[in-house]
């Protein structure tokens, strides 16, 4: 593939650089569609905080009030009270269990919603991005971001935000118990909660550190697992297979020792919350205790006091286990933003193609008809008219400069002209810019200098979806979709009946094959048409263009072995569908440049010689040394 | 979990029993501390002993310290253990598949194999972790806080027994038929990602037809139809939680009710009831914790499996008991030899009674159709294949007699789909021949004519190449492959359609090059291009498997149809007009 490679430009590092702005984005997304169901979420998190909070609170009052009186002054059970007590408790965790079976329920649409809107986003938005994006990011950090890095917002949506709300709630409002309980006893526990916070931060540092670690190595092992499995033939011809373990051998401990450093430290988080936990409740105890026995505060308190201390450690070490799911989620929510915010494919063209049909006096006039008859609708604002120029293909270069970088032009100066219905072919080396220039002509990229003018319209103005759809392509490497082989072909040209698809692969002379598969058209095609050769998805590429009967070609002949009479038939198909039209092609075949009707040389990024076959043969020049073979220099 | 997979664990075995223990001590202490936290209610705070409280305190600490111990140990010991299996089971792989014969490779695809080494490493051992550290712990901590309930008050203790039939139950059905429609939702998944896939190395053609609106369509299609089902699965899964609660809170409130009727009449007391309370919530905890395990497994076991059959896969190319060290010549003869891919499966035979006698050091053209299976012949010389019948004998001896690495050095493939590794020019000559002088990769450049375009670039032989060779043209990629096979100095040499993006006139030179630098090597020499082997001293045309010709040119021009139907389309006007390399 000519043009610039695709390089990883190093996707950002799993740490986020801007969690707040991320989590903001984030939860701008959950509360563009989901609004009423997270108010819901949150009324329920509420309502079930709160419930189990009064669960709690129930001790105080079974022990104070029932059990103690009791134990304390003796007399009767009443049973009486206490049922309609347990009665209310009931109530009260009846509405707490279906608050929480409605916040999960909510919770699932919400996170599942957001996904499938984050996703389809990232979709809409990546169908509308310059080729340039695709030159510079490898197709495998593009996937990542639909699957690594949504998946990573799932965590986050459905555990991470309610968890933290959950556990923010439980935290006020226990605290809010806890002082009316004993304010003696809450000094005691923040204490701890300090230095709960303090090991658990420190433990925390450690496994990002080691994680972040991990997912560089990862990365490496990926790398180098890749390169190897692709070249596992060449290995084996070479009896390379020492060195390679070797080396991989070197990567896998690396690796190992980060993941085993990195699930250390993460699992560390549970025993030092639980352990220090413990200890936060003996100090309350003892202290409680003390308390007691001087009649501060009664023995119900203390014990629901000690149960709170339980609820009250609990959500904080909840959050600290969230920790590295929440960075990794941040740094997920980086990548998924930054494609959804790459500057789109701009368009500010304003001719469109129309079809139109033969008015009185010879006029055009627009028509919504399918006429066949197609014309460029061209309103000149200076004069408040609209012009309609019939489409016809002539292409013209005028002095064109371009380069993928501003910094390094890979075309200079190139200058040309396709009348409607010639066939222009390109030859020169890898790298001399055949391709690049083809590419200029539908607007993948921009050019930095001169004009490019399509049936006299500069294509700048021409809308980018109306340019295109005059150009056919057919490109070297063969793209096909999951579908059948008609879909295939209609992918040209979305409405069009059976026997269409059936004559442009006829002319595509792609009928043949297809007609002797069991399923013929209706064949399913999977992972880019594995199951056809390669000269047969060509065929299929044609065909798609035939359908799309578009004025002007751009061909890129297929440098790749196919056999000398499959060769034939492409051509052959190649040739009938260049009939009558203007095209370009980058030519590899003999055939193809001698029946061209211009013939332009390239060499690094200019045109050196151009005209027919018979012109530059008798030029003796660069044309004549590719053509004979012999270095005449 | 999969035995296969579970026996990697090896050196790591000791954690992985580690782990467990350590987690139960864990436990233990765990289960301690409520029953502490009685008497401390009971006996302490109750009857104004303080010095009981300190004194149960000072055990609880001591139980929290133990507990801690237990804890970081078990998580220490679990990551090793986990990432251990990782590590070996990465490695176990990965030497395996260096084992594996071409008809091995062909049966994973690349990225089947890179995916089973990566992701599906990553699942197993996140399960196993998981499996280690809870698995232990949850029963553990259910049977010992159930024995401690039983302990304290039987009659109450009942009451969490049926607790935990009833939601044990409710819960695996839950996720039983959660994970039912969760197996339905994978492959929808991998069908939306391949859609991305294919729109993003597709997308000059999704542009040049003007198709975005369309795909997107699609794709929101495909991408509803994910949100229908894992909504649908995870509704199911969304019960476990408010049905945990109805438990819990159920039992709190029984617990209550007949608790403080019980310590009315002295049958309990104040501090055992609290301690019941606390057993309460970790008993239906370690609960949840098992049925998350068991989701964790089923997710896993897949992963496992795909493994698996990495790591049984045998290679069907064994080196024989008792091995030729040396490749005499170079002559190579074919007696009656039939191959197919898959014979075992039936697969049909591409090469069919296939009989051939060349002598050391003759030049032999191979050409024919795409799918005559010029490739497949030449791989037998090198045994990257086993015929199923017949012999191919190298040097007079069959190639199945010889020890595997001494055949491969002595022939030399340059195959059709080649490969750079990422490193410099010199490292990736010196595949070739470990120990490489820089003079001899030079002398082995120049035969390929690779010195001329290398010693123009700025870094000369230690030009970095990258990943996949992405920075040397097509051309000057084959004439590096060239150059290295040449470094072993073979006995037989292949080419197989190695200098398809070679201009004619360089390819000429490499071939005259040959002639007369390495007489003595037979070479064998794949092509499209008829002027790429018209020079050679015998020429096969293959058609269908089978050998439709075999002579010079002269005499296949006047006697196959074939060779001249081929020659007239290439000299006609049809030919190729490839390109030339800038150098």
């Amino acid at each position: 593939m000519p043009g610039p490679g695709p390089h990883s430009l190093g996707r950002p590092g799993p740490k986020p650089k801007n969690p707040g702005k991320m989590f903001k984005r984030i939860m701008g997304y959950v509360m563009k569609d989901y609004a009423v169901h997270y108010i819901i979420v949150i009324v329920c998190i509420i309502l079930s905080v709160l419930c189990s909070l009064q669960g709690t609170l129930f001790l105080k009052e079974l022990i104070d009030e029932y059990i103690n009186p009791f134990i304390l002054e003796g007399g009767e059970f009443n049973s009486g009270p206490l049922a309609h007590a347990i009665a209310r408790v009931a109530v009260f965790y009846a509405i707490g269990v279906i608050a929480s079976f409605v916040q999960q329920r909510l919770m699932i649409v919400v996170t599942q919603g957001t996904m499938q809107s984050m996703r389809n986003d990232l979709f809409e938005k990546m169908e509308k991005l310059p080729i340039r994006y695709f030159d510079t990011h490898t197709h495998g950090d593009i996937m990542s971001i639909y699957t690594n890095d949504i998946d990573t917002m799932r965590q986050m949506i459905s555990m991470s935000i309610p968890q933290c709300f959950n556990s923010a709630i439980t935290i006020v409002s226990v605290l809010t118990s806890m002082i009316v309980l004993s304010p003696w006893m809450t000094l005691v526990t923040i204490v701890m909660v300090f230095v709960m916070l303090g090991c658990t931060g420190f433990a925390a540092k450690n496994s990002g550190k080691h994680f972040v670690r991990q997912q560089k190595q990862l990365g490496t092992v990926n790398g180098y697992i890749e390169e190897m499995i692709t070249g596992q033939k060449v290995i084996k011809v070479f009896c390379h297979e020492e060195a390679g373990m070797e080396k991989f051998g070197e990567l896998n401990d690396e690796l190992f020792d980060a993941a085993s450093k990195a699930n250390t430290y993460a699992n560390a988080l549970g025993p030092i919350n639980a352990q220090l936990g413990n200890l936060s409740y003996v100090l309350c105890a003892i202290t409680g205790g003390l308390l007691a026995i001087n009649h501060i505060v009664t023995v119900g308190s203390v014990a629901s006091f000690l149960t709170l201390n339980k609820s009250f450690n609990m959500p904080i070490s909840q959050v600290a286990q969230q920790f590295n799911s929440i960075i990794m989620a941040m740094a997920g929510a980086e990548r998924i933003f930054s494609l959804m915010d790459e500057t789109p494919e701009v368009d500010e063209g304003y001719v469109n193609l129309v079809n139109v049909k033969k008015g009185q006096g010879g006029n055009l006039e627009e028509t919504p008809e399918r006429t066949g008859m197609w014309a460029w609708k061209h309103y000149h604002k200076a004069s408040d008219t609209t012009e309609y120029k019939p489409l016809q293909g002539n292409v013209v270069f005028d002095g064109v400069d371009f380069g993928y970088t501003d910094d390094k032009m890979v075309l200079h100066d190139i200058r040309l002209e396709a009348k409607p219905g010639q066939k222009i072919a390109f030859v020169g080396s890898t790298g001399a810019g055949k391709t690049t220039i083809t590419n200029l002509i539908n607007r993948f990229y921009d050019i930095q200098d001169g004009k490019i003018r399509y049936d006299g319209i500069n294509v700048n103005k021409i809308a980018k979806a109306d340019l295109r759809r005059s150009l056919g392509m057919v490109l070297q490497e063969t793209c096909l979709f999951t579908g059948t082989i008609a879909d295939n072909i209609r992918f040209g040209k979305l409405d069009a009946t059976d026997e269409e698809v059936v004559a442009a692969a006829k002319l595509a002379n792609a009928d043949e094959f297809i007609s002797k598969l069991p399923e013929g058209y209706d064949t399913m095609l999977t992972g880019n048409g594995a199951s056809l050769s390669q000269g047969q998805r060509q065929l299929l590429a044609i065909a798609r263009a035939a359908i799309a009967d578009p004025p002007v070609l751009i061909l890129d002949e297929a440098t790749s072995s196919i056999d000398t009479r499959t060769e034939r038939i492409v051509q052959e198909g190649m040739d009938k569908l260049m009939h009558g039209r203007t095209s370009f092609v980058i030519a590899h075949r003999l055939s193809t440049v001698r029946n061209a009707d211009c013939i332009m040389v390239l060499e690094q990024g200019r045109i050196v010689e151009s005209g027919t076959h018979d012109q530059l043969i008798n030029l003796k020049g660069r044309y004549y040394t590719l053509y004979t073979g012999n270095s005449i220099a | 979990m999969n035995r296969r997979v579970l026996r990697e664990v090896r050196e790591y075995k000791i954690y992985a029993i580690l782990t467990p223990l350590c987690m139960i001590l864990e436990v233990a202490m765990e289960m301690v501390v409520p029953y502490l936290m009685a008497s401390i209610i009971d006996e302490g705070v109750y009857k104004g002993n303080m010095n009981h409280i300190v004194k149960i305190g000072l055990y609880m600490v001591i139980a929290a310290v133990i507990g801690f111990i237990g804890g970081i140990l078990g998580g220490r010991y679990g990551a090793l253990a986990s990432t251990g299996l990782a590590r070996n089971l990465r490695k176990s792989m990965y030497e395996n598949i260096q084992t594996f014969s071409f008809s091995n490779i062909d049966r994973f695809s690349a990225s089947s194999l890179v995916t089973r080494l990566t992701t599906d490493v990553t699942n197993v051992q996140n399960a196993f972790q998981m499996t280690l550290r809870m698995a232990m712990r949850a029963p553990a901590s259910l049977v010992v806080a159930m024995a401690m309930a039983f302990y304290i008050n039987a009659r109450i203790a009942r009451i969490y027994l049926i607790a935990v039939i009833l939601l044990g139950i409710v819960i695996f059905a839950i996720i039983f038929s959660a994970t039912r429609i969760f197996r339905e939702a994978f492959p929808k998944y991998d069908a939306l990602n391949e859609s991305v896939q294919e729109n993003v190395s597709a997308i000059r053609v999704v542009k040049s037809y003007v198709r975005e609106t369309e795909q997107i369509g699609q794709f929101q299609r495909a991408s509803r139809a994910i949100y229908d089902i894992f909504v649908k699965a995870e509704k199911k899964v969304a019960l476990n939680g408010p049905v945990m609660q109805l438990t819990v809170y159920s039992c709190i409130l029984l617990i209550s009710w007949i608790g403080a009727q019980m310590i009315s009449v002295e049958e309990l007391t104040t501090g055992e009831l609290m301690s019941l309370l606390a057993y309460c919530m970790n008993i239906l905890m370690s609960l949840m914790m098992l049925s998350m395990i068991f989701v964790m497994l089923t997710m896993s076991a897949a992963s496992g499996e795909r493994i698996a059959e990495v790591l049984d896969e045998e290679t069907d190319l064994k080196n024989p008991a008792d091995p030729v060290m040396e490749v005499k010549d170079g002559s190579v003869v074919f007696e009656n030899v039939s191959f197919a891919y898959n014979f075992d499966k039936g697969g049909k035979p591409v090469l069919e009674n296939i009989n051939l006698d060349i002598k050391s050091g003759e030049t032999i053209g191979i050409m024919g159709a795409t799918g005559s299976s010029k490739s497949t012949l030449v791989s037998l010389i090198s045994r990257l294949y086993d015929v199923n019948e017949g012999s191919v004998r190298v040097g007079g001896i069959d190639v199945r007699d010889y020890d595997l690495e001494t055949l491969r050095n002595a022939v030399s493939v340059v195959l059709q789909k080649n490969q750079l590794f990422s490193g410099t020019i010199l490292d990736n000559l010196r595949w070739g021949k470990k120990d490489a002088t820089e003079e001899e990769c030079r002398k082995a450049c120049r035969m390929a004519c690779a010195d001329e375009f290398i010693s123009k670039m700025t870094d000369g032989y230690n030009t970095y190449i990258e990943q996949g060779g992405t920075n040397v043209s097509g051309g000057q990629k084959q004439r590096l492959c060239i150059a290295r096979a040449l470094l072993k100095s073979p006995r037989i040499l292949i080419l197989d359609d190695s200098t398809s993006a070679v201009d004619t006139a360089t390819d000429a030179r490499i071939r005259k090059a040959f002639r007369t630098e390495i007489p003595g090597v037979t070479k064998f020499i794949i092509a499209q291009r008829i002027s790429s082997i018209q020079d050679a001293d015998r020429i096969i045309v293959l058609d269908n498997g089978h050998i439709d010709g075999i002579g010079t040119h002269e005499e296949l021009l006047k006697t196959n149809e074939i060779y001249r139907e081929v020659y007239e389309s290439q000299t006609g006007g049809s030919g190729d007009f490839d390109e030339t390399e800038v150098d």
